[in-house]
């Protein structure tokens, strides 16, 4: 986990993965090109219950609230966000 | 009119607000939905709901703006509770008024289902010891496909 700066993208966590990975928020450095999807990726080699943002379970995606392919490249100042999918009603 | 809140709502309120958009309103349909005792898992005795907050209110409009471009919608006033929920408590409440009833079914039925499974919401079951997190169901995935 880094600071926030102006090159930075903020993670959000929500729901059973927010409690699993016992994490709300974090800030990665954005990369030109990086996808949402080789985000979910990279997180995932962090192991432990991390691993699981490796296709094991489906995973939601939105970017700047509004939901997204994983093929959605990431600009600085973006907030993603990972979710379990939606259940409410 | 959207609001995403803790506190409980009347649906009597929400109804005299519906009554009161236009003489041109023919039709109110409104759906409330509950905290029952079976869902994934039996014996349920409260609900904790988590919510994304902006996204969820940005969705829900864009489903009142997508019903209204399909049928006649005079007024839509949709409440999502959040937070911990006991049993029989009200958690959902959407309504809607319309020229004529079939637009009014329509379009309540419409965004209720839509809201199930792309509003940023998510329900956790409590039982005496346990809790779970409530996984999506293909039927409601397949209900918000048949408005396609």
């Amino acid at each position: 986990m880094t600071m926030a700066t102006d090159n930075s993208i903020t993670v959000k966590f929500f729901a059973r993965l927010r409690e699993e990975l016992d994490t709300t928020t974090l800030t990665v450095e954005a990369q030109p090109g990086l996808t949402a999807g080789q985000l979910l990726r990279s997180l995932a080699t962090k192991g432990g219950s991390w691993a699981q943002l490796d296709g094991e379970q489906p995973v939601m995606i939105a970017v700047n609230q509004v939901m997204t392919k994983p093929d959605r490249a990431l600009q600085p100042g973006d907030e993603v966000a990972f979710f379990p999918p939606v259940t409410g009603g | 009119m959207i609001r995403v809140q803790q506190q409980d709502f009347d649906p009597a309120e929400e109804y005299r607000a519906l009554r009161n958009s236009g003489s041109g309103t023919g039709a109110i349909a409104t759906f409330t939905g509950l905290v029952r005792d079976s869902g994934d898992l039996s014996g349920v005795t409260g609900l904790f709901l988590e919510h994304y907050p902006g996204m969820t209110e940005q969705v829900i409009e864009g489903l009142v703006l997508e019903a209204s471009r399909r049928w006649d919608v005079r007024d839509a006033r949709i409440i999502h509770r959040v937070g911990s929920l006991a049993l029989a408590d009200q958690i959902v409440f959407v309504g809607v008024c319309s020229a004529h009833r079939g637009d009014a079914f329509a379009a309540c039925e419409f965004i209720m289902d839509a809201l199930k499974t792309s509003a940023p919401f998510w329900k956790k079951e409590i039982t005496g010891d346990t809790e779970h997190w409530v996984e999506q169901k293909a039927a409601d995935l397949d209900r918000t496909q048949s408005w396609d």
